[in-house]
């Protein structure tokens, strides 16, 4: 077997300007689903509040329950059907998004929750009401506490976004396998495609271990 | 005495189908310091939680402060009990410091939020109450670096901070090392020779004896008996009272402070 790269060299223009849109796309889809994330948790709070925390389960099982590259579909070809054509970028942002907003919300909520119940009792009796005490006491310290599980969403988000490359976007993924169907050169552009994304990846860890250090640092919880 | 701060009605509350509360009618004037004894489950801790409004009661009248917190087994709205507790000072067994504040941070964020304080009125007022406490060199570190008796009283300082009518206080030396409770019970008296009307849930029985006013004994969830310590710990009344008394006193012999 002999390996020959010089493919991925010559078109190492290509691959990097694709790993700069998977970068974008990833960037805003996780923005977005941390946003509708931060929302849908929320809404998940108060059982007793049937309609939102309705709203906001079907969301979670609709999402969940039905694979990634179905919803993009959807989105991609099925919306232009109601007459909503989005450009492909945007549904690529759109999907990954409200995808990952789903598993985002989990881990939202479930962070709020392991926050001890002396903290918001300790907030509302100094006579913080409920948002503030939300916004002030609770959140941050929920936030220290989402960060390990933020990450790993936010790596899975990585890779899922190679499945955008099924919609005409040219991410990395997509300007590795223009460059195969010319030089054939198959194994060696997936691997290389591969160690850009782990690249990815581990630049991404590194960086959430940084921000969680600092955060937890001087006893704080 | 001046006027009632708090003033009960036959204050009723249920957990489920488990009545905790039974038509407890009781008032705290001006400068009193209640001291709430009685055994675990009694529903001491229901009882003090029902004054700021942390519990909701379905049967009395509960007024507090000026606030009719229940009226006829009706609570009042939420807006209007976070008014009511920013005049009722609580103090936890488990501190509930936010931690991820600093001493300071801890004391001004309430004022800063809810008096519209400036961030240096606050501090200024904020170490001053530090000073009070003894903590004053501790303003700039984080709650998980203090010790427990650290803690509490940088608790009292965070819940003085918003200048209350009343501070209820829910056995705050329960999770404190021994040696640690006499600089907590040390602030409180300190706080009570200064006029601050006080509702303590204790098993403190030395502290009891030396700053109450009143002794007011629980059992199941009514009060027993109500009485100033002199008469409650030397002639009690009710046989119940004796009972729990001969258990804590054979119990905790240790002298307190
Ligand atoms: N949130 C709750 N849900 C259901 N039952 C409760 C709740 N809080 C308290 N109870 C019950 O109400 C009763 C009174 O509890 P409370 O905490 O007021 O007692 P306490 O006198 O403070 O006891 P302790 O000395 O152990 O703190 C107990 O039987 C307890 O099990
Ligand atoms: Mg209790």
């Amino acid at each position: 077997m002999n390996l020959d790269f010089s493919p991925v060299w010559e078109g190492w223009r290509a691959l990097a300007s694709g790993t700069l849109i998977t970068i974008e796309i990833t960037a805003s889809a996780l923005v977005l689903g941390c946003l509708l994330g931060l929302l849908i948790g929320l809404g998940r709070l108060n059982p007793k509040r049937t309609v939102i925390y309705g709203l906001c389960t079907t969301y979670l099982t609709l999402i969940r329950g039905t694979p990634l590259l179905v919803q993009l579909f959807i989105l991609f070809f099925g919306l232009p059907h109601f007459g909503i054509q989005l450009p492909a970028y945007m549904c690529g942002i759109f999907g990954l998004g409200i995808y990952s907003a789903a598993y985002v919300s989990e881990i939202v909520r479930g962070s709020i929750q392991s926050v001890e119940k002396g903290q918001m009792e300790a907030a509302r009796s100094l006579g913080l009401p409920h948002k503030l005490a939300m916004r002030k006491v609770i959140l941050p310290q929920a936030f220290v506490r989402m960060i390990p599980a933020l990450g790993n969403e936010f790596i899975a988000l990585i890779k899922n976004s190679a499945l955008v490359s099924l919609l005409t976007i040219a991410d990395v993924m997509h300007e590795g396998e223009k460059i195969i169907s010319v030089s054939y050169r198959s194994l060696e552009v997936y691997l290389a495609i591969a160690f850009i994304y782990l690249m990815l990846t581990s630049i991404t860890t590194l960086i959430l271990r940084r921000t969680e250090k600092v955060l937890r640092a001087d006893g704080r919880v | 005495m001046g006027a009632a701060i708090i003033d009960i009605q036959n204050l009723s509350k249920s957990f489920g189908n488990h009545q905790v509360l039974h038509d407890i009618t009781f008032s705290v004037q001006a400068s009193q310091v209640i001291v709430v004894i009685g055994p675990s489950g009694s529903g001491k801790s229901t009882f003090l939680r029902c004054m700021n409004g942390l519990e909701t009661a379905e049967g009395g009248t509960l007024r507090a402060c000026g606030h009719t917190v229940v009226e006829q087994g009706r609570m009042m709205s939420e807006k209007n009990l976070d008014a009511l507790r920013s005049e009722v000072g609580m103090v936890f067994q488990s501190f509930n410091l936010f931690p991820h504040l600093n001493v300071l941070h801890n004391i001004t964020l309430a004022p800063m939020a809810l008096r519209g304080k400036s961030r240096q009125e606050a501090e200024e007022h904020g170490l001053r109450l530090l000073d009070k406490v003894g903590l004053k060199h501790k303003a700039q570190v984080f709650p998980g670096t203090l010790s427990g008796g650290q803690k509490q009283r940088v608790a009292i300082a965070r819940a003085l901070a918003m200048e209350p009518k009343v501070m209820l206080f829910d056995e705050p030396t329960s999770a404190l090392d021994p040696e640690l409770v006499g600089e907590v019970l040390q602030v409180m008296k300190t706080l009570a020779n200064e006029g601050m009307t006080m509702v303590i849930v204790t098993h403190e029985m030395g502290f009891a004896r030396e700053v109450a006013d009143v002794v007011v004994v629980m059992d199941q969830g009514a009060i027993v008996e109500a009485a100033p310590p002199a008469q409650l710990f030397t002639a009690p009344q009710e046989a119940r009272t004796r009972r729990f008394l001969q258990n804590v006193l054979s119990r905790d012999a240790a002298p307190v402070l």
